[in-house]
């Protein structure tokens, strides 16, 4: 006799099939399951069978070529100079924004006056579409003309740049590159930051207070204590960084497009001037398909690390 | 003296990095109330006669405002589409414990393996084909294959913070499990849920890769890519114009961030921030 009992349950005629909790949950998961099926398993698949062929323009379809896309543009001058470009843009960013995002937490985690609005302006470039804070940065970096870019005028008056000729920024081949990994790190960091403070903030207070027993305080306890609890989250934020900078086709479409001369071209914007420009979607199918090893190592690396941050 | 220096900290971090985030803004700011005459003369760089003309420009004599309202029809289809998809299955592996929840959490983050980079192509193809080329359906069908997965993973962290006491006080209650979650559950999460809208919201606005690939005409046009492409006609680019486009959208997203930062963050970390 149970000392509770329950109350006899208001339902239909199939309850007892809704409430086993097997079968609500995948009808609860089967929606979700079968649009990301449709949405991205399969044009996947696609794209890797596009890949091995000829397809071009406004085809769904094409003749099998073998490898011969891939091997076209492994041997090909400008994919390789993409593969390294992604790569240094990516590598350079990212740490950039993992230290800055680090030490940008660990101030806001504190009570400060105007916090409220300094962090407004620090998850600004986060917030700010874009493709639109992109377009943005062409103004400010190069506009029409070098001598109206505010870049410029700030390196004119700091007498570091000649005011008649100062840098074209967007059209040298160094500057490009450097405006682009200022942009991604530029829009990244208050994203990263947002991930430091949610792991600071997920240390019990427990570990505080045993430090403090200790007498662990200041860099101490910063290097034994906080740094290696810090790790799983900074790698979390490192491989989220990657992910996104690695992928993205925005900020060097709009920036640069590759130029000049290709010297700042990426994985993404070749695999788009390919696929869509020329209208060879096989190749660029395979262009894209490149990305795909570091995406594999990065995924496995977040579910390792991730699994470590959570509390639980 | 040593509450002075660690008053001092915070300052020292966030005013610097908070110049360099968001002068760029300050700067488009000041460039969007500058005629044309002016915005490109570097004697006028910092004097000069304030003017809302080309504001005007933007929302009377562009298709800026027809873009808004595209973004934002989009946003909230796909919002909806979201909700209706991820808000069962966030719950559902936020209380499946054992190895099958933690596979499908897996999952998720399998996902990313998968950025549009590399889906864009096929699905433009794909997309072609069922007669959605060109139209904003197209978008409404394929932003959720983004959005799911972000918000299913929110949404597990946001359930995961409701106690199991409370669902289970309602079955005692003679409530069905089904019956639970309608009353229980998702009052409960609104804010959760809420802020998910929010974030679900700004992946739309910010996307362009597939808005740019499916949509050439310039009445459909999102407002990611109506903005580099279509207000920059040639060589004529009306910069002042230009920047009021981007602040127009980004200063209150980031207040609205702003504001349900602690949520997201509780989301994302699965309840372990209180």
């Amino acid at each position: 006799m149970a000392a509770v009992a329950a109350a006899p349950q208001k339902g239909g005629r199939f309850q007892h099939v809704t409430e086993r909790r097997g079968f609500l949950a995948s009808v609860l998961i089967a929606p979700a399951v079968i649009f990301i099926a449709a949405t991205l398993a399969v044009p996947f698949g696609w794209a890797i069978y596009l890949s091995f062929t000829d397809a071009t323009g406004g085809s769904l379809f094409g003749n099998g070529v073998g490898w011969r896309n891939f091997s076209t543009e492994i041997h090909d001058t400008i994919f390789r100079g993409a593969v390294w470009h992604t790569i240094v843009f990516t590598l350079i960013s990212q740490a950039v924004v993992v230290i800055g995002a680090g030490l940008i937490a660990h101030a806001l985690v504190r009570d400060f006056h105007g916090k409220w609005f300094l962090r407004f302006l620090i998850l600004l470039p986060w917030a700010a579409p874009l493709a639109l804070s992109t377009i943005g940065f062409v103004w400010i970096f190069d506009s029409d003309f070098p001598t109206a870019s505010i870049v410029n005028w700030f390196l004119v008056h700091l007498h570091l740049a000649d005011a008649i000729q100062p840098p074209v920024w967007l059209g040298t081949q160094r500057l490009a590159s450097a405006t682009i990994i200022f942009v991604e790190a530029w829009r990244v960091l208050p994203f990263a930051t947002v991930i430091f403070i949610a792991g600071i903030a997920s240390i019990p207070q427990e570990v505080d207070d045993a430090a403090a027993i200790d007498a662990a305080t200041g860099l101490k306890k910063f290097w034994y204590v906080s740094l290696p609890l810090q790790l799983p989250i900074a790698l979390v934020a490192l491989l989220f960084g990657i992910v996104f900078t690695a992928t993205d086709m925005t900020v060097p479409y709009l920036l640069t497009n590759g130029g000049p001369t290709h010297s700042t071209e990426t994985l993404t914007t070749w695999a788009f001037a390919t696929g869509i420009g020329a209208g060879a979607v096989g190749e660029g199918a395979a262009v894209a398909l490149f990305l795909l090893p570091v995406l594999v190592i990065v995924s496995v690396g977040m579910l390792y690390f991730a699994r470590r941050v959570e509390v639980s | 003296m040593r509450a002075v220096r660690r008053g001092a900290f915070p300052y020292a971090i966030t005013v610097p990095f908070a110049v360099i985030l968001a002068f760029p803004f300050a700067w488009m700011a000041i460039t969007s109330l500058k005629s044309n005459a002016v915005v490109n003369d570097p004697t006028h760089t910092w004097s000069f006669h304030p003017t809302l003309e080309n504001w005007g420009f933007l929302l009377h004599h562009t298709q800026y405002v027809h873009w808004i309202k595209n973004t934002t029809l989009v946003g909230l289809a796909v919002v909806a589409i979201t909700l209706v998809l991820a808000l069962p299955a966030g719950y559902a592996l936020a209380r499946l414990s054992g190895r099958v929840g933690q596979a499908m959490g897996v999952g998720i983050f399998l996902t990313y393996l998968v950025p549009p980079t590399l889906l864009f192509l096929p699905l433009s193809r794909m997309v072609s084909t069922v007669h959605l080329a060109g139209s904003l359906w197209a978008l409404v069908v394929v932003y959720p294959s983004f959005t799911v997965p972000f918000a299913i993973w929110l949404l597990m962290g946001f359930f995961k913070t409701i106690p199991l006491e409370l669902e289970d006080a309602a079955l005692v209650d003679g409530c069905s499990r089904i019956g639970a979650l309608m009353r229980i559950v998702f009052p409960i999460s609104l804010p959760g849920i809420l802020t998910i809208v929010i974030f679900t919201f700004s992946l739309v606005v910010n996307e362009f890769l597939y808005a740019i690939t499916f949509i050439s005409s310039s009445a459909n046009r999102t407002l990611s890519v109506g903005v580099p492409t279509d207000l920059i006609r040639g060589d004529l680019y009306n910069w002042p114009a230009i920047m009021a486009a981007i602040l127009i959208p980004s200063i209150p997203l980031a207040l609205v961030y702003n504001a349900f930062l602690n949520r997201f963050i509780q989301g994302f970390t699965g309840g372990a921030f209180r």
